[in-house]
């Protein structure tokens, strides 16, 4: 038996009805619904947290730390993702906002934007070098790395090799606190306020997106926390001594933002991952070989859109703009010394591994008959992609059938034509007797 | 070789609607059986760009996927109109690519060149008035 993948995305049994509302919009197909509940594919769930947003029974949820665990540090610095300026409508300066968090309990807080602005310049510094594949791939959404290795793992030499921001963040947040204080690194908890359930996954298990460990000691959700914020927000004075991210780092909660910032001559922006699972197909179809660098976001409108923030995230994309218009026009280039970015760790330490769907079967020979039979099942369902099977569509059924993970007689219209030819048989042999 | 598994769809003429959809089902059940890697790559370039050249040139035809244990084989084969030049067709940066086609980002002239330079084995036969067939094979290490 495999280990199991630590997952952010988890079900509430109880709350399931074993509807097919998640089974549908899963982008990868990891969710079946068996014995009348959801499961889901250990192997083949990215955390996108897709099937959070369509769950009308609030049976899929997502596992964050909760602001008491902080207490576990003798020290804790939060990193906001700037997605969480984006929460507060009309917000003129991002200081009310950190200042806020200190107001909650926090000793001190770095804002990932700046990890973004380090990153930034840490990108553009790496796609000088020679030899690139066409295009660079953003490596900052977690669930589109994971849609990558499950999807598109001949895509993996594409994405860049450079850490998240709120890794970088939190590496330089932790060292400069450590510097100030006089304190041991160990001492310190970072926490990072997480719009999604996939940074957490991150965090949790950093190997399989190419991190021996995570700089991060846990992710709160923003939803959790915007509560508790917002009557500070509302009544702060801004710190005169705090000296903000750019415009750019701040940008990368929307969608284009990191693109704009990396490289805006020749870059493509894509967000929502259906839309990623498209542009992904054109790269794997090499029709996008004279494109730098392709930002893809899972959610819709970029992190705004994460499944643990609170605002609409159009609203959110609204904010974050009028924000961003208020701040002095520098580009990290200017901003992030080179210094920076050899000081502390910008690559990932070990290369992205591919984890595709398996094959039919680890025989080809084996794995064609078993393909024939799914066509010949295909051939006798309905085409109606109902999920009452329990199976995301007829194919992945006929898939789920060959694969031994399911049975013919799980599809209601092939058995209600069975029992109907089974009746009408009963009905002939009853009048057969009386005759 | 004996073959393994083989799977046919009909490509219309001008179905700008459904182009694509062929290999990126060919896509899946490489990925399905097992075949990924450069070897998909390759098979994914040349088939989108075979099956969007039965869509902008050929009158209709058809596009077969035949998996052999040790070859990937894709055949296209359509019902006219045939390449009048083949030597010019053949070059890099030629395309008779209409303006429907061109207006949707297509006539690049680069699909035939592009499909000879992914594929292991490449042969195009073609008669003018009569119609064309194109013969792709990827070895599988």
């Amino acid at each position: 038996m495999e280990e199991r993948r630590y997952h952010s995305v988890r079900l509430d049994k109880d709350r399931c009805k074993g509807c097919t509302n998640c089974l549908r919009h899963c982008p990868t197909e990891a969710i079946r619904v068996r014995d009348g509940r959801a499961h889901i594919l250990d192997n083949l769930c990215i955390d996108c947290g897709e099937c959070i947003r369509v769950c009308e029974y609030h049976a899929k949820v997502a596992f964050t730390d909760s602001l008491p665990n902080i207490k576990a540090y003798k020290y804790t610095i939060a990193l906001p993702a700037p997605t969480l300026y984006g929460q507060f409508r009309g917000l003129r300066n991002p200081a009310y906002v950190l200042e806020a968090l200190k107001c909650i309990g926090f000793d001190d807080v770095f804002e990932v934007a700046r990890g973004a602005d380090v990153v930034t310049r840490a990108i553009r510094e790496r796609m000088r070098e020679p030899n690139l594949p066409k295009p660079m791939i953003s490596s900052a959404c977690p669930a589109c790395v994971r849609l990558i290795q499950v999807r598109f793992p001949e895509l993996l030499d594409h994405v860049v090799d450079i850490r998240q921001p709120m890794e970088v963040a939190a590496e330089i947040a932790r060292a400069e606190f450590c510097r100030k204080h006089g304190c041991e690194p160990e001492d310190v908890g970072c926490f990072f306020i997480t719009p999604c359930p996939a940074k957490m996954t991150a965090i949790r298990t950093p190997q399989p997106l190419g991190q021996e460990k995570s700089e991060l000691s846990g992710a709160i959700s923003m939803m959790e926390l915007y509560g508790l914020l917002l009557p500070h927000v509302m009544k702060m004075q801004s710190d005169p001594n705090f000296v903000p991210a750019t415009r750019y780092g701040v940008g990368w909660a929307t969608s284009n933002g990191e693109a704009s910032a990396v490289f805006p001559d020749n870059s493509l922006s894509v967000d929502g991952i259906p839309n990623v699972i498209r542009v992904l197909e054109e790269v794997e179809n090499n029709k996008l070989n004279e494109l730098t660098y392709l930002e893809c976001n899972a959610c819709v409108g970029g992190c705004v859109g994460g499944p643990l923030t609170f605002e609409n995230n159009y609203v959110a994309k609204h904010a974050i703009r009028n924000l961003v218009k208020q701040m002095p026009e520098i580009h990290p280039d200017s901003n992030v010394p080179i210094s920076m970015i050899n000081k502390y760790k910008m690559r990932l330490d070990t290369p992205l591994e591919p984890n595709p769907v398996a094959a039919l079967d680890e025989s080809m020979t084996e794995a064609m008959r078993k393909m024939k039979r799914m066509n010949e099942i295909v051939a006798r369902l309905p085409g109606y992609d109902c999920g009452s099977c329990g199976s995301p569509s007829c194919a992945a059924f006929a898939e789920d059938i060959v694969r031994g993970y399911s049975t013919e007689m799980q599809c209601i219209h092939i058995m209600r034509d069975r029992l109907q030819s089974l009746a009408a048989e009963m009905l002939d042999l009853a009048q057969t007797r009386r005759e | 070789m004996e073959e393994l598994f083989s799977t046919t769809y009909p490509v219309a003429q001008a179905d700008y609607v459904t182009a694509g959809k062929a290999s990126a089902d060919i896509k899946r059940r490489l990925k399905q059986l097992g075949v990924g890697g450069d070897v998909l790559r390759r098979v994914a370039v040349a088939s989108y760009e075979v099956e969007l050249n039965l869509v902008i040139h050929s009158l209709g035809g058809e596009l077969t996927l035949t998996v052999f244990p040790d070859a990937v084989q894709l055949v296209s084969a359509d019902v006219g109109p045939g390449i009048r030049d083949l030597a010019m067709a053949m070059r890099e940066g030629y395309s008779t690519a209409n303006e429907e086609a061109r207006s949707l980002g297509f006539g690049a002239g680069m699909g035939l060149p592009n499909m000879k330079r992914n594929a292991d084995e490449f042969d195009i036969q073609s008669e003018y008035g009569k119609g064309t067939t194109i013969t792709m094979r990827f070895r599988l290490s």
